[in-house]
Order: C-alpha cells, then sequence, then structure tokens
C-alpha cells in the first residue's frame, strides 16, 4: 500500500526478533507457573505406568520364579520411549484438543501479538522440555527397581543425541494429534493411536527380533516410537541389537518434521478462517 | 428516511485513512468457503473515544467483522486500518494495541483471576513489576479486587464475564471489542457491567461492540450501525436512527379482517403518518397518539373490522430494524 507511508505511527514498531522473543517467553512463563503447581499430579501420571510394569516383570516375576531373564535390560529402552511419547499425547494433545472446543483457551492465546506459528512452536517448544523432564523421571525407575539391575553398555553420543529427538517428536506428535482430533474422538485416540503405538513399538521386545515374525517387523516401521526405542536400545543396550542407525535417525527426523509441519499446517488451519 | 445517512457510496479507493480515526474499513468483504458473503464491502469510520454499535441479528456479519479487525477472519477484499496501522499488512503490531472479548469464555481454567490478568499483560510486553501493577488496578476496575485468589471455575458467569473484559484492558488497548458481551448474563450481571463499560467510555476508551439486543445498542453506544447480510442498513446515533422511523408514536393493532379499505380508511385519519403490516401486527406511525386511539377504534367499526388490541410505543431501536428490513432483531 502506497498509502501506508503517509498514514500517522502512534506506536513504536517492535522490532523483531524482541517482538517474537518476548510474548514467546511470557507464554513459557505461564506453562512453567502451571506445570509448577501440577508437578505432583504431573510426576504420578508420567510415573505411574512405566513404574508398575518395572514392579511387576523385573521385580514381582523374578521373585515368584517367572518371566524371562534379561527383560529388565530390554524394557530400559522401551519404556523410556514409550513414555516420552505417550507424555506428549497426553501433556500436549489432550489439553490441546480441550482448548480448541471445551475452554476455547485458544482463542485467546491466538490474539497475543505472536503469528499462529509462533504460537503453536511455543506449545512445541514446552513440550519439548517436558519431555526431557520425563526422562529424568523414568530413567531412575526403570534402573533402581528391577531385582537384577539392567546390564548398561552406554554410546553417550547417540544417548545426546537420541532423547531430544526423541523428545522432539513426542511434542510434534503431540501438536498433530491435538489438533487433528476433536473431543467426541478422544477416547478413540487411546484405543487406535496410544496402545497400537506402544504394544507395537519395539517397547517389550527388540525390533531386530521380529525376523522371526516379517510382515509385523515391516509394518511396524510405520511406527514412530520404533525409531525411538532401537534408537535407546543402541545407545543403552547394543547387546541384544538394534536397528541401524542410519535407518533410526533418518526414522526420527522425517517423522518430526512431518509431524511439525502437518501440526502446525492444521493448527493455522484451525484458529483463522 | 432522511436524517441518518444510508450507505451508498464508497470513498474513492485511494484515499488516506483519516487521522483521528481509530477504526476505518473501505470495502471490507468476507466470502466464506461455500459462497456465504458475510460481509459485503463495509465501509466503517470509528472516530477516537467514541463508543460505537453493530447492531443486528445473529448471522447479520457483526462478528465476522469483528474478526476481520482482530486479524482472526482473513479478509476475502478491501482494507482495514487500526490506529492508522494496516490490518492485513501489520497483524501482530495490531494485536498488541487492541483487546478482544471474544463471545466464548476463553479465560485459562488453570490460572486465577488475577494470574489471568498478569500473565496476559507479559504476553503484551509488559514487564513483570507493571504487568503485576496493571492486573491489580484492572481486578478493581471490574470489581473483583476480592476474589484474585480465586481459580476461574470458581467464579460466577458474570464474574468471569467482567475478567474477560478485564483482561483485553491490562495491556491498554487503543480500541476495546466486544462481541456480544452480555449474551447469557443474567439481568443484573449485564448492569453490571453496562457499568464498566459506560466507565470505561468516560474515560476515554474506544470501544467497538457488537449486540443483538437493542437496549443494550440504546443505553451504552454514541453511534450505532443496524447490520444485516453482511451490509451497514442505516447508521447514527440512537436518537437519530429513532428520530428516521418519522413519527412520534406507533401504535400495533391486532385486527381481522386486514383489508386494503381499512388500510386506506386509517390513513385518511388525520395526524397518522403511515399504516404498514410488520410482523406484530398492523402498525400505525403517528404524531400524537391520544385522540387517535378513539378515531381508529370508530374506523375499525365502519369498516366492519374485528380490533381486539391496540398497543402504543415510542420508536426503538428494534422498530428501525423493522422498518429497514421487515423482520424483527430476534428471531
Amino acid at each position: 500500500m502506497t498509502t501506508e507511508a503517509v498514514t500517522l505511527e502512534v506506536r513504536p514498531r517492535y522490532t523483531l526478533p524482541m517482538a517474537f522473543i518476548q510474548p514467546f517467553m511470557a507464554m513459557m512463563e505461564r506453562d512453567l507457573r502451571v506445570l509448577r503447581r501440577d508437578l505432583v499430579p504431573f510426576l504420578a501420571r508420567t510415573a505411574m505406568q512405566p513404574f508398575l510394569f518395572v514392579l511387576v516383570f523385573t521385580y514381582v516375576q523374578p521373585k515368584i520364579g517367572a518371566g524371562a531373564p534379561g527383560f529388565q535390560d530390554v524394557l530400559v529402552p522401551g519404556l523410556i520411549a514409550s513414555t516420552v511419547i505417550f507424555q506428549g499425547i497426553q501433556a500436549v494433545a489432550i489439553p490441546l484438543v480441550m482448548e480448541f472446543s471445551q475452554t476455547r483457551e485458544i482463542e485467546d492465546r491466538v490474539m497475543a501479538p505472536l503469528p499462529v506459528w509462533g504460537i503453536a512452536a511455543q506449545k512445541m517448544t514446552f513440550a519439548f522440555l517436558q519431555s526431557l523432564l520425563v526422562v529424568l523421571v523414568v530413567f531412575p525407575l526403570v534402573y533402581i527397581v528391577p531385582v537384577n539391575t539392567p546390564h548398561l553398555h552406554v554410546s553417550p553420543l547417540v544417548l545426546v543425541t537420541i532423547i531430544p529427538l526423541g523428545a522432539l517428536l513426542s511434542a510434534s506428535m503431540g501438536l498433530l494429534i491435538g489438533t487433528a482430533v476433536n473431543p467426541r474422538q478422544i477416547t478413540l485416540v487411546f484405543a487406535l493411536i496410544v496402545m497400537p503405538l506402544t504394544f507395537l513399538g519395539a517397547v517389550y521386545y527388540p525390533w531386530s527380533q521380529l525376523e522371526a515374525i516379517r510382515w509385523l517387523q515391516v509394518i511396524t516401521l510405520l511406527n514412530p516410537l520404533v525409531y525411538l526405542s532401537e534408537g535407546l536400545r543402541g545407545a543403552l543396550t547394543p547387546q541384544y541389537g538394534h536397528m541401524n542407525y542410519v535407518a533410526v535417525y533418518a526414522g526420527l527426523i522425517i517423522c518430526c518434521v512431518g509431524c511439525t509441519w502437518g501440526g502446525v499446517r492444521m493448527f493455522e488451519k484451525r484458529v483463522l478462517s | 428516511m432522511a436524517t441518518p445517512q444510508t450507505q451508498q457510496e464508497s470513498p474513492p479507493q485511494n484515499r488516506i485513512p483519516k487521522q483521528g480515526q481509530t477504526i476505518q474499513t473501505r470495502r471490507l468483504t468476507k466470502v466464506y468457503p461455500g459462497g456465504t458473503r458475510a460481509v459485503d464491502a463495509l465501509d466503517l469510520e470509528i472516530e477516537n473515544g467514541e463508543f460505537f454499535g453493530l447492531l443486528g441479528p445473529n448471522g447479520a456479519g457483526k462478528t465476522t467483522t469483528i474478526g476481520m479487525l482482530t486479524t482472526r477472519v482473513v479478509p476475502t477484499s478491501g482494507e482495514m486500518w487500526i490506529a492508522g496501522i494496516n490490518v492485513r499488512a501489520r497483524q501482530q503490531e495490531v494485536k498488541r494495541i487492541i483487546g478482544v472479548v471474544t463471545q466464548f469464555n476463553t479465560l485459562d481454567r488453570r490460572l486465577t483471576a488475577w494470574e489471568n490478568l498478569y500473565h496476559h499483560g507479559r504476553y503484551f510486553g509488559l514487564n513483570r513489576s507493571d504487568s503485576r501493577r496493571e492486573a491489580t488496578r484492572v481486578l478493581e476496575l471490574v470489581r473483583l479486587e476480592e476474589r484474585g485468589k480465586s481459580l476461574v471455575d470458581e467464579l460466577s458467569g458474570g464474574m468471569q464475564q467482567r475478567l474477560l473484559i478485564g483482561r483485553a484492558l491490562v495491556h491498554r488497548p487503543e480500541v476495546l471489542f466486544l462481541d456480544e458481551p452480555t449474551t447469557g448474563i443474567d439481568p443484573q450481571g449485564r448492569l453490571a457491567l453496562w457499568d464498566i463499560l459506560l466507565q470505561l467510555h468516560r474515560e476515554g476508551q474506544t470501544i467497538l461492540l457488537t449486540t443483538h439486543y437493542m437496549e443494550e445498542a440504546e443505553r451504552l453506544c454514541q453511534r450505532v450501525a443496524i447490520m444485516e447480510h453482511g451490509k451497514i442498513l442505516a447508521i447514527g446515533s440512537p436518537e437519530e436512527l429513532k428520530g428516521s422511523v418519522g413519527a412520534e408514536t406507533i401504535m400495533t393493532l391486532q385486527a381481522e379482517p386486514i383489508t386494503p379499505a381499512f388500510i386506506g380508511a386509517l390513513k385518511g385519519i388525520s395526524g397518522v403518518h403511515s399504516v404498514e403490516e410488520g410482523p406484530r401486527g398492523l402498525q400505525v406511525f403517528a404524531g400524537d397518539s391520544r385522540r387517535l386511539i378513539p378515531q381508529i377504534a370508530e374506523t375499525a367499526l365502519a369498516q366492519d373490522v374485528e380490533l381486539s388490541d391496540i398497543s402504543v410505543s415510542t420508536p426503538t431501536l428494534e422498530t428501525v430494524f423493522m422498518r429497514l428490513t421487515g423482520r424483527e432483531l430476534r428471531d
């Protein structure tokens, strides 16, 4: 618009990047306040499922003379991976579904001086940090609870790259599911997404051992959790075999990019008309 | 239809937005996918400090208009400025200087009343101490100082609505947008809200309000635009609009049968300006009503028309709307 140069400027122009960083950080501050307040329920919710799992399969069963030897080793990467992914669904997707429909809080967040994609990015960033926190909560559980202490052979470089990728995957999947699902479908999310994802996510067995059931081995390549479980398996318990690292990193990166792109697109579509 | 300017011609395309005007739109249009023309070439000018109302039935295009002005709805064509800033081109800057109260309760349920205000201030660039101070100021303004520590769900509907308006004021916006702010609020809550809005107006706040309650528009607004099918049918102060009816009183008759001869005879009575069939009955627009009632009764008798009721009222914005559209405001 040529006319615009002549118009009256009432306000100073906010310059990037501060115009972006400031409201972004303010939203982080809000999320942090809510997390601090809900820390105990957050920890309970996060830790209960993996805790019960290791308790039954790596403490109770060996004590009563049941269970497979070495299962505690298999579960370390598996349970960390599944808890991180589940976290994204529980802490991002479900609240987001509510904010879009019932509470409509998102309509207010969108009025903040941040582009719509920036609001989506903030939600993902906080989810990313929460997922990192989840790793810190779950790791001691799966290491301490078993009767037989897991044998870990840690590859530090793999570990410090896989964990952030896993947290990002969790955040981006949370965003995508949260924007794609409507409240009536929430129970279906558990039945059709969470359950198959975790049970067929190479959580309770190494993916490489699926050689015996070739069709399942191939189909589960569509499951993003497989790449995370296998990446962590390589980083922590490589003695059981793991998927080739190229496939692990490629799989994780493709899933992250795809879910982020889809999630942000859906987010924009749902708040703008 | 003499006094208020009906919308016919649009200003020349390349005129520079006027100074002193907080909101200006130029041929603003929104066509939704599917072809619904929600807002149709809307030209609107709202002055600094003005309390302006968009009055119309549901589906008139009021919410879409606010949606476009507040960056939520992408216009199909046309331009708009807020405080001289082009809304389409510089959305983030515009968001910083507007306060928006949507039709829905969008309060942050996980925060207390005070925290809702404090964090809102932070989103809009206030530093911690300014935001704390503003949150406390606004809490008093919306008369919730006792309830600052309550979580949103612990507040009554009216209180939540006041908090919603308060939150939109924390960053001291140039314009406050209110989309149907009293829908679903009990009458007492509505009065409390009106008081707050009038106080804001006295303090110089520019306000754009949409409503389908004509009392609300009449009570609060300095100027009202009557909207239907995405167009402004008439614009002016409530007095100007009511004056445009051209009658001091309106008598609504319930009569059977309504024959052309009866209508003709009514029109012949001295003091009657016009007679129209409306959704509520036969409407007689006239000057002073007192002497007319017996004459109307006599006319009915002479025409063999059975008259079951005559009610007398003065023109309201509802009457204006009905005369413009042939429909009632609330249907």
